[in-house]
């Protein structure tokens, strides 16, 4: 459940993140606004507070839209609660790393392909995405640990991720220290992993560029 | 529900959201303060030449930043108590105590993260320098008290001051434990009123005013260091 969370969270967050680049770094002023509106808010209160809200915040809000529709219990559930908050906050540092990324691509790179009468959602699917990726990688990587760990929040949200289920024994065995400590060594063999999967990633995406060693 | 109405309901609970928000101030500030204090040995060991010495801090950083603060939380509030030596030994009064068994592990926590800071700082000071230092009869304590701490203090401080707010956002899940901090507060306040939308939308504002604050008082602390003359030129 961790790692269907935390994928999850991912999906959404890359989005988020590529559109708030997006609105960032253009020209309208209104869009300028709202993502830097998106980035300071988000960042600038606690992972938790967005959990506890997207779960219990939303309630009145889910019943008015669900009332629309004929059925007036509406509620999301703690998974979907659990990725729209994590989502959320992984997108508005995703934002920061992908607008870097969008500054570091020459802007020749986007003419060279007007100038060959590509389309703008094409110059960025085939031009700036896999250009993007390379630069943008091991920014997201550090994102995606920092994520990892933030799912054990959603366990305050009745989630039965790793940790909730480590309580739910917890309290069962009278034994707190062997499970939480389990649970423990469970996220750090999941940071080994996504840390070895990452390096893979960057060795295969900087395939073909020489690197700067000091 | 109109603004006004909104206030009457807010009102009331001033003075515990007050007293929330001083209990997260106080966590945080004690927090980073010692944390920085342990991390000072962490950090130049986990910087050390020799892999024996950069083995234990390394292990520490990587089991502290390899998993929730909420899990080591639980690990000290709730684990500890699992071992009768524990429970018998003199700690216990203050193992016992909600407050002490988050400041504690919100210590352990970020001293991993500033060693990890520090040891970025002290590797980013030009070599240079330091063999310059040497080359003028410094003894390595000396080069070490007088021309790389304060180097690596100035190139640190930045990451510093992130990770002071990093700590004040991971510091909302102390609630967990049943200590009155500002999340505790909105919690207990949620639950009295079921006001939820209202009290969180409290909440985020004095997280976002007090993250604001600090990083003004960090841009002045910054500018007082004269961190821009030691950049890189």
């Amino acid at each position: 459940m961790t790692i269907r969370l935390s994928l999850a969270s991912v999906a959404l967050g890359l989005l988020l993140g590529l559109l708030g680049a997006s609105a960032k770094i253009s020209g309208n002023v209104l869009l300028r606004g709202a993502g830097g509106f998106y980035t300071s808010v988000v960042r600038g209160i606690p992972e938790t507070l967005w959990v506890l809200m997207a779960y219990f915040g939303t309630v009145s809000l889910m019943n008015l839209l669900g009332s629309y529709f004929g059925n007036p219990y509406l509620t999301l559930s703690p998974f979907l609660a659990g990725t729209l908050a994590l989502g959320l906050c992984f997108g508005a540092y995703a934002t920061e790393v992908f607008r870097g990324a969008l500054l570091s691509i020459s802007p020749g790179q986007r003419e060279a392909g007007l100038a060959l009468g590509m389309s703008n959602l094409r110059i960025f699917w085939r031009i700036t995405l896999p250009q993007l990726w390379r630069v943008a990688l091991p920014g997201l990587g550090n994102l995606y640990l920092i994520l990892l760990k933030d799912t054990a929040l959603v366990s305050l949200i009745t989630l039965e991720e790793v940790l909730r289920k480590a309580q739910v024994a917890a309290n069962a065995t009278r034994e707190p220290f062997t499970f939480y400590f389990t649970t423990a060594l469970i996220y750090l063999g999941l940071t080994v992993i996504i840390m070895a999967a990452l390096h893979w990633f960057e060795r295969r995406a900087n395939k073909g560029y020489a690197r700067t060693e000091l | 529900m109109t603004w006004a109405e909104r206030w009457t309901m807010i009102q009331p609970w001033l003075p515990q959201l007050w007293e929330g928000t001083l209990v997260t101030l106080e966590l945080v500030g004690l927090a980073v303060l010692i944390g920085l204090i342990l991390a000072i040995p962490l950090g130049l060991g986990r910087a050390s030449r020799h892999w024996y010495i950069r083995a234990v801090p390394y292990s520490y950083i990587f089991f502290f930043r390899g998993t929730p603060l909420i899990l080591q939380l639980f690990l000290v509030y709730y684990g500890l108590s699992q071992f009768a030596v524990v429970r018998d030994s003199m700690f216990w009064p203050y193992l016992r105590e909600p407050y002490w068994c988050a400041l504690i592990t919100m210590t352990l926590h970020t001293a991993a993260y500033i060693a990890e800071i520090l040891r970025g700082a002290i590797q980013a000071v030009p070599p240079g320098e330091v063999e310059a230092a040497r080359a003028l009869g410094m003894s390595r304590s000396q080069a070490l008290q007088y021309i790389i701490l304060p180097r690596a203090i100035r190139i640190g401080l930045p990451a510093y001051g992130n990770e002071v707010i990093l700590m004040l956002k991971a510091s909302a899940v102390v609630y967990t434990v049943t200590l009155m901090d500002l999340m505790g507060v909105v919690r207990t306040i949620n639950s009295r009123t079921y006001q939820f939308e209202l009290f969180f939308l409290v909440a985020g504002l004095i997280y976002l005013t007090i993250t604001i604050l600090f990083t003004q008082v960090f841009k002045l602390v910054e500018r007082w260091l004269k961190i821009e003359a030691s950049r890189k030129r």
